[in-house]
């Protein structure tokens, strides 16, 4: 698809003889990356065979190909680990001085550079990923939050949270599919500064780049049981959640399970913090710096396909330039290359599941169905594997389900706006409220956008961003506390 | 030659018939345009409602294609297309007729023992040695161009600036390199940098000119584009980055704004405008990341020699280097092609 | 019967915009250990030395400045990495410079890589800790950010020749300040010793230089210079102080004092990271 034809204004009688550059497959070598037949669960710094558990596959989402086989974790496992991680609480990793545990948070930092290659050809094959993102995205991220709230661990009375700030005790984490490894960091490195041990749970359908961090937390020589790894669907998930001894439970996913967790907590004494979905608004002003904005609304929604909580799912442009920036982002999704997730040229790669795949053209039907217009790019798809091509629809009604549901997928809904007060409405006129984007050149109007949308993270001429050092989280529905920056300390510290 | 690129724009953009660029901007009515050629402050309103570029997304935007990873055939094609884009360039005080005839010779066959190594595109010289280069050149389809307009600084009066051009067109020069005055823009003076291009065009005649905004000195990406819209409704046929002289030279954001701003001004109706990046390009990496931007910002109509150019003298050697290496399998050595 | 090898001795120099070189005055002094043998001679730097120190650290301030506060943490980071890879020389030389014992020089070391460690995490945290935002009564969006003073004048502690020097040295560095040091006269091989360290980090030349010679010679100068913006007295001899305090006046440094013997072992506070910040507020309207 980076090769269809280009919609060209200029016809000239002298136009020179048409060359095509021609990008040759660059794959990514799998060579660096060993993955085993099959995987135990992580627990007490060893890898076991599940009690009570059973076995499940990953896949490649790009080709289907079996991975590996993978432990689900049982009620009894789940025992297990919450055990292992109360004595080595207890034990070691709660009394340890905080200088102490940042050097361990250190070197797992550093093994995680060391050895990121490695992590991103394992990421980008379980989850489907451009290996361009987890290159450059996920991995350098993931290390960065162990190198920054290892910087943490022995100044923890410079929180800001109170004068002698105690750890929780035994975390319960369950993360997504969307950014297996990210999100693995972003629970456990604020976790294990605060002197908290962990229980992770990682995504059914993306748990190996998880397994390789137990491998990398075994060559920090990390205290046993400090962090444990249970794979496993959402029984586990459940299970762990509910254990008594995990005095704190954090989770990412979806709003629905979310509120589940929430209801199931009701009564436990237990912390709780969820990072749940979004429907974000990026707005985009007429005298918005444009060619950067049509990067960042492409950026904003096909990134990552798509699976991204806090994506700009809903394009909203002023009125007076609605025209220019579509025919403007049509023309740039043009460029866009969709294939193989391990081609180093690849922009956008596979979505994650069949299920997932089967819910985006669900509700993409539905946005025909309910008569917005529905645009793609000349784009084919590969025939193994599971595709969704970058989709544009125009002509979206408030209403309309594509403009109020989380697609989580590469579908871009597009609105239009008159009046600030009236992007504001349009933008906050949702359940969620984890993120949004404003593009303009007036610094003024930026602040007061800032100050009116009702999102955890607001993002002024980009999108995407993030950052050890920088907090995110939603309001609403999309869920509460914050991680990263130093208010992510206190989801896990007793002040 | 009295005719401006600004009325050939009318005439196009009626036929075009849109109103507005993709990137969202205005194209100039009847009305406004006859303003512009008139009117300093029209042509400031005009400049001024381009939309802004934001330094941080721009730079984000190339590092991004930097990352693209040519291989295999697709770098080959690379290599000998930015060969036949170069134009093999030297611009010093201690220029001769041997060193010109040196150059003019690795400009026609850049490789003696393989043929199938294109020509460059131009060899560009001071105006003085134009006759020498045409004169080695004559047959071989390889340009002359001139540095004019008193070059690298501007700081002449615009006779003497034409009386440069003259002299260079009139030793027989393809090409002319103008470079505007950027005192005259940076104190806001556009009318004037537009009238100057305006009056070389004249003078250039049949010669193409390329219009050198030397962006170093301009300082911002905002003041890039409005350079590089005076350059085109000024009529250039080029416009270039940079002397050579200025650090910085030219820079892929940079590259990337001014062919964004061709597109734009194409996609009004206005003539196809060519781009060269000149100064500090100095390997094949470099080259490749250039035309990378090219494909994926404006596409195939400007991956050709006559729309775009790299102004450059090492960068030629480098090029027959990866060339070596990708035919042979093995790294090549400096010595291995003659130095000009 | 095998003949003993000859080793080879190391030249002391002074360590300037990332270079090694010999004093220009080319005069040398002997440094001797705690039981009065030669341990080495050491480059005696002169006035001249100062004003080339000074230049190299006022050249690379900006970038160290502009390096993102994540890149100054792991460059930080990196030094206690390489420090680390070379205890045993340092304890070795602090045994002989500051006559304790192996077991406290090893625990000295240790401590010197850890503040090292300390620091590279504040990196990233200062502005968070010491920066704010403020709710102004009007439509503003008002913050505050430290930044960096520019380049600091450090005279190091004259007892604690490694620990002493990390503990002032590190701080400085942190929020991005370029430093000038002159080590402790009687005790400066380890700070030359470090300056190799820091050669051999992914530290920027002129980031940090060191200077070894006469503190009633150099620090004058220093406090005088006024291409530097402050001045750290932490090892200033008690009768230089007031001296160097006026001179410091001329071009209005900020001064940390000393404060007298200290406890390099205890745990820091921000506190010597603070000294040498700017403290920047910046005001913006809110509207439509």
């Amino acid at each position: 698809m980076s090769h269809a034809p280009r919609a060209s204004p200029v016809t000239t009688s002298e136009a020179p003889p048409a060359r095509r550059f021609e990008y040759a497959p660059a794959p990514e070598s799998r060579a660096v990356v060993n993955i085993r037949p099959s995987y135990g669960l992580f627990i007490d710094g060893e890898f076991v065979e599940p009690t009570d558990g059973s076995l499940f596959e990953t896949v490649n989402p790009a080709t289907e190909e079996v991975l590996a086989e993978v432990s689900a974790a049982g009620p009894g496992d789940v025992d297990r680990a919450v055990v292992a991680a109360t004595r080595a609480q207890r034990e070691v990793w709660g009394s340890m001085p905080g200088k102490e545990r940042a050097k361990y948070l250190f070197r797992v930092a550093r093994i995680m550079q060391e050895r990121a290659r490695e992590l991103a050809v394992l990421e980008t094959l379980d989850n489907g990923k451009p290996i361009r993102e987890s290159r450059d995205v996920d991995v350098p991220l993931a290390a960065a939050h162990f190198f920054y709230y290892a910087g943490w661990a022995d100044k923890l009375a410079y929180a800001g949270l109170g004068p002698a700030p105690r750890p929780l005790g035994v975390a319960g984490q369950v993360v997504p599919w969307n950014f297996p490894l990210l999100m693995a960091a972003w629970k456990l490195a604020p976790a294990l500064a605060a002197g908290n041990t962990c229980v992770l749970k990682p995504a059914e359908t993306t748990p190996l780049s998880a397994l390789l961090l137990a491998e990398i937390l075994q060559q920090a020589e990390l205290p046993p049981g400090v962090v444990n790894i249970l794979t496993g669907a959402g029984d586990t998930g459940a299970a762990l959640v509910a254990h008594p001894g995990v005095a704190k439970v954090a989770f990412t996913g979806s709003t629905e399970v979310g509120k589940s967790i929430q209801r199931s907590l009701a009564g436990s004494g237990k912390h709780l913090t969820l990072e749940l979905g979004g429907k974000a608004a990026n707005v985009v002003f007429e005298d918005a710096p444009l060619s950067q904005a049509i990067e960042g609304i492409v950026n904003g929604i096909f990134f990552n396909q798509g699976h991204v909580c806090c994506a700009g799912s809903r394009l909203l442009v002023q009125e007076s330039v609605a025209e220019q920036v579509v025919e403007g982002l049509k023309s740039r999704l043009q460029t866009l290359r969709l294939g193989d997730p391990l081609d180093k040229n690849t922009d956008l790669g596979a979505i994650n599941s069949p299920q997932q795949l089967e819910k985006i053209r669900e509700l993409a039907n539905s946005g025909e169905d309910e008569g917005a217009e529905r645009w793609s790019p000349t784009c084919a798809l590969p025939d193994r594997g599971y595709w969704f091509p970058p989709t544009v629809f125009t002509g979206v009604a408030p209403a309309h389900r594509i403009a109020r549901e989380e697609i989580f997928g590469p579908v871009l809904s597009v609105l239009t706006f008159r009046t600030p007060e009236e992007a504001v409405a349009k933008a906050n006129n949702t359940t969620y409220g984890l993120s949004a984007g404003v593009w303009t050149e007036k610094g003024s109007r930026i602040l007061w956008m800032a100050q009116q949308l009702r999102a955890g993270v607001v993002w002024a001429n980009t999108f995407n961003r993030f950052d050890p050092t920088s907090p995110f989280g939603g309001y609403r529905e999309s869920g509460f506390g914050r991680e990263g920056g130093r208010h992510g300390l206190a989801a896990y510290l007793d002040v | 030659m009295s005719a401006g690129a600004g009325e050939r724009l009318v005439q196009v953009s009626a036929v075009a018939g849109s109103s507005r660029t993709a990137a969202g901007t205005e194209v100039p009515s009847s009305t406004t345009v006859a303003e512009l050629a008139g009117s300093e402050a029209a042509l400031r309103r005009f400049l001024f409602g381009l939309p802004g570029v934001d330094q941080v997304g721009v730079e984000a935007r190339t590092a991004s294609l930097a990352t693209r990873s040519i291989k295999a055939a697709s770098k080959l094609w690379a290599i000998d297309t930015a060969i036949s884009m170069v134009d093999l360039t030297t611009l010093e005080g201690a220029d001769t007729p041997g060193k010109v005839r040196a150059l003019c010779g690795k400009a026609r066959r850049p490789d003696p023992l393989d043929a199938e190594v294109p020509p460059v595109a131009a060899v560009c010289v001071y105006p003085d040695l134009v006759a020498v280069a045409k004169h080695e050149l004559a047959g071989s389809g390889v340009a002359v161009a001139s540095v004019a307009t008193a070059f690298p600084s501007g700081r002449a009066s615009l006779a003497v600036k034409l009386a440069d051009v003259g002299d260079a067109v009139a030793s027989g020069a393809d090409e002319i390199d103008m470079v505007i005055d950027r005192g005259a823009f940076l104190a806001g003076d556009y009318g004037r940098v537009l009238e100057e291009v305006r009056s070389v065009k004249r003078a250039c005649g049949a010669a193409h000119l390329k219009v050198i905004l030397e962006t170093g000195e301009l300082a911002t990406y905002d003041n890039v584009r409005r350079a590089s819209w005076i350059a085109m409704l000024g009529g250039a046929d080029f416009v270039k980055t940079s002397t050579g002289k200025v650090a910085p030279a030219a820079t892929v954001p940079v590259a990337l704004v001014m062919l964004e701003a061709v597109r734009d001004f194409a996609e009004v109706g206005g003539a196809r405008v060519g781009v060269k990046v000149a100064g500090g390009i100095r390997t094949t990496k470099d080259a490749i990341r250039y035309l990378v931007v090219v494909n994926e910002t404006v596409g195939d109509a400007w991956l050709d020699p006559t729309m775009f150019r790299f102004g450059a003298s090492s960068l030629l050697n480098d090029l027959l280097m990866q060339r070596a290496k990708q035919r042979t399998g093995a790294y090549a050595g400096s010595d291995d092609f003659s130095l000009e | 019967m095998s003949e003993r090898r000859v080793a080879v001795r190391k030249t002391y120099k002074l360590y300037i915009g990332g270079a090694f070189p010999r004093s220009e005055s080319a005069r040398s002094y002997a440094v001797n250990a705690v039981d009065g043998s030669l341990l080495a001679n050491a480059a005696l730097a002169s006035r001249k030395d100062v004003r080339d120190a000074v230049v190299a650290a006022r050249k690379a301030q900006p970038k160290w400045a502009a390096a993102t506060a994540y890149n100054r943490g792991q460059m930080l980071y990196r030094v206690a990495e390489m420090l680390e890879d070379r205890r045993e020389q340092f304890a070795e030389a602090i045994v002989a410079g500051e006559g304790t014992t192996r077991d406290a020089a090893e625990a000295i070391v240790g401590d010197a890589v850890d503040r090292w460690v300390w620091y590279a995490g504040w990196c990233d945290k200062v502005a968070q800790v010491a920066g704010a935002s403020n709710p102004v009564a009007g439509p503003y969006f008002n913050f505050s950010v430290p930044e960096p003073t520019g380049v600091v004048g450090i005279i190091a502690p004259q007892l604690s020749s490694l620990l002493g020097l990390v503990s002032v040295l590190a701080p400085a560095l942190t929020t991005g300040n370029t430093v000038v040091v002159i080590a402790s006269e009687d005790r400066p091989l380890p700070a030359v010793t470090l300056g190799e360290v820091l050669a051999t980090s992914d530290l920027p030349s002129g980031v940090v230089n060191v200077l070894t010679g006469r503190t009633h010679e150099l620090a004058p100068v220093l406090a005088s210079h006024r291409d530097v913006d402050a001045l750290d007295l932490a090892g200033a001899p008690a009768e230089l102080e007031v001296e160097l305090e006026e001179a410091a006046a001329g071009n209005v440094k900020r001064v940390l004092r000393s404060a007298g013997p200290s406890d390099w072992a205890a745990e820091p506070t921000p506190q010597r990271m603070l000294a040498f910040v700017e403290t920047k507020t910046v005001w913006h309207p809110i509207g439509i």
